[in-house]
């Protein structure tokens, strides 16, 4: 029986010609990456452990994204840890404010993360790079630790949900309802300690943002990693942009799946996750007597340079309805830098949101957008847990780009209907 | 190595952003963090915690963020184990990692009343309901992670293991 794409990248890493599924391995890893606020943790577990030095300065990446520009004392003593513990083990890939990004949507943009790569990463959307080919997967403090100190984790190797696409999405649908929907069918455990294998004619006509915001939610299906072949589009994205050479891995033709699932991206209508689950779908059509107080677009699902140009191909020339507040945040400094040459910029203000530098900030109820009691927002985040945005009265709806700008419009939720 | 206490029970899918909400991570401090533990989906947790304490809970237990203060908090407020269904793989791995025991035991998870007082012996994997008097068997763990557990969690293990070579 053959391996899937996951186990050969898994059996290279472990120097290995073979694994199966339910096997522990130890993997070579290329890239160790951790935020603000795991990192903190992991160098207060690293140095207590007692270890001098990190495995590489250049394979380690560590992004202040969750709470900058800092929200409060605590939050600036976390960067600070950060900042100290990279500036004495000369972490090349370390990224400051100015310089920062929401941490899935600047290294792959940076090129630190390319094909046929060994991710871990101290947050949970790492899973989020297997959009280019490569097993990325998140994980806690200790193993980011553990990961900086030797370069090798543990893993048990997964089995795999095959999911075949075939078709090409509508105009007014993204990855987002993509993979809401296939959360919808499997659940927020449906896919637990497994991957999430992307195959199908259906790839190919899927953008890389569309790929980066579907893997980054596999992890709200309990995944441990979703990927997608390498393809022209892959290939197209990577080329001048990687520091590394890609190594392309494919499926074998008798690769074993646990299941599959066929899915017709022609018939996706935009979808929304209705609280406190992500796995609560509901056509969002059928939603458009839920008026809202908030609309968040952004985070490491959907801060990407496509998601605003969602956003500002709705609003530009529109108002923002009374009573809504609108919070536009571009994924890093440089598809802000790009919202403000194309001009996004001033139509986001014009019509009456406002654009935050880069931030987690709301997604996690950290700072910049907080909801009280009984508020409602629909959001591009990726998760609609109980007090996720703020006070545990408070509801959050997950939805794609173009149905979060549309609803801005109305007060309430609607599918956006090309005009 | 064994714990006693009363059970405290939760539904599926008890995320870490109940567990231990995202506007206080904005300090490493384990202490501190752990007068949060639970708070939204149980304020009163804390302040009924004993040492010892068991969490039974359902499917996917610790399900979202890859936070490993969730495991940390319930660790450092002296709960002594959870107990679910099943738990999500992050999680897994944090408790694992930083030594705060679990079991799965679908059985155990639907039978164990709240506030009945169990027992678990984490070598056989025995949970004993003292109050209805009856006992249920968790899957063991392989060798590789009750290494990790025994060496205290994995850093641990891993300058253990270097100590070898």
């Amino acid at each position: 029986m053959g391996m899937t794409m996951t186990q050969k990248i898994l059996a290279a890493h472990a120097g290995l010609e073979k694994v199966e599924s339910g096997q522990l391995i130890n993997a070579k890893l290329d890239i160790v990456l951790g935020n603000d606020i795991t990192t903190p943790v992991a160098v207060k577990e690293f140095e207590k452990a007692g270890f001098q030095d990190v495995f590489a300065r250049d394979r380690i990446a560590i992004v202040l994204d969750h709470f900058v520009p800092n929200k409060d004392i605590k939050a600036a003593e976390q960067s600070k840890t950060c900042r100290e513990f990279a500036c004495s083990h000369c972490i090349s890939h370390f990224y400051d404010v100015g310089k920062m990004g929401i941490e899935h949507a600047l290294l792959p943009e940076q090129g630190v993360v390319t094909a046929g790569d060994c991710i871990i990463g101290a947050d949970s959307h790492t899973c989020t790079y297997g959009a280019l080919g490569a097993f990325s997967t998140g994980v806690g403090s200790t193993d980011m630790a553990a990961g900086m100190a030797i370069g090798m984790a543990w893993f048990k190797v997964p089995s795999a949900i095959q999911i075949h696409l075939t078709g090409k999405l509508p105009s007014n649908c993204s990855g987002k309802d993509v993979i809401l929907t296939i959360i919808g069918m499997i659940g927020v455990d449906g896919a637990l300690y497994k991957s999430m294998e992307f195959t199908g004619d259906g790839v190919a006509a899927l953008s890389m943002d569309d790929r980066l915001c579907i893997c980054n939610m596999a992890i709200e299906a309990g995944a441990k990693n979703g990927i997608f072949p390498v393809d022209d589009v892959t290939k197209a994205y990577m080329d001048g942009r990687c520091e590394r050479m890609p190594v392309i891995y494919e499926a074998d033709a008798d690769a074993k799946y646990e299941k599959t699932i066929a899915l017709d991206l022609s018939e996706i209508v935009p979808t929304v996750a209705c609280p406190h689950l992500p796995e609560n779908v509901r056509p969002a059509k059928e939603l458009n007597d839920i008026k809202i107080d908030q609309v968040v677009i952004g985070s490491c699902t959907n801060g990407r340079m496509e998601d605003m140009e969602a956003a500002f191909k709705i609003l530009n020339g529109k108002k923002v309805a009374d009573g809504v507040r609108c919070i536009i945040i571009p994924g890093t400094m440089q598809i802000l830098r790009e919202c403000v040459e194309r001009g996004y910029y001033t139509a986001f203000i014009d019509a009456g949101a406002v654009v935050s530098t880069p931030t987690c900030g709301p997604c996690l109820g950290g700072y910049m957008g907080i909801l009280a009691a009984g508020e409602r927002c629909i959001a591009t985040t990726n998760r609609n847990f109980v007090g996720r945005m703020g006070h545990v009265k408070s509801e959050v709806y997950l939805a794609s780009p173009h149905t979060a700008a549309a609803s801005a419009i109305k007060g309430y939720i609607t599918d956006y209907q090309e005009e | 190595m064994q714990t006693q206490g009363k059970a405290f029970k939760y539904p599926d899918n008890v995320d870490t952003d109940v567990i231990i909400p995202a506007r206080y991570l904005n300090t490493p401090d384990a202490n501190e963090l752990a007068q949060h533990c639970m708070e939204d989906i149980d304020p009163t947790f804390v302040t009924r915690v004993q040492n010892g304490d068991v969490i039974v809970a359902g499917w996917n237990f610790g399900c979202g963020s890859s936070r490993e203060h969730a495991p940390l908090v319930i660790k450092t407020c002296g709960t002594g184990c959870v107990i679910a269904k099943s738990f999500a793989r992050i999680f897994y791995r944090n408790a694992i990692n930083i030594g705060l025991p679990i079991l799965e035991c679908e059985e155990a998870a639907d039978a164990i009343a709240e506030g009945n007082d169990v027992q678990v012996d984490f070598d056989s994997g025995i949970i004993t309901d003292i109050t209805n008097g009856k006992t249920y068997q968790a899957q063991p763990f392989p060798p590789f992670i009750q290494k990790i557990i025994r060496s205290g969690g994995l850093l641990q293990s891993l300058k253990a293991g270097e100590c070898d070579e």
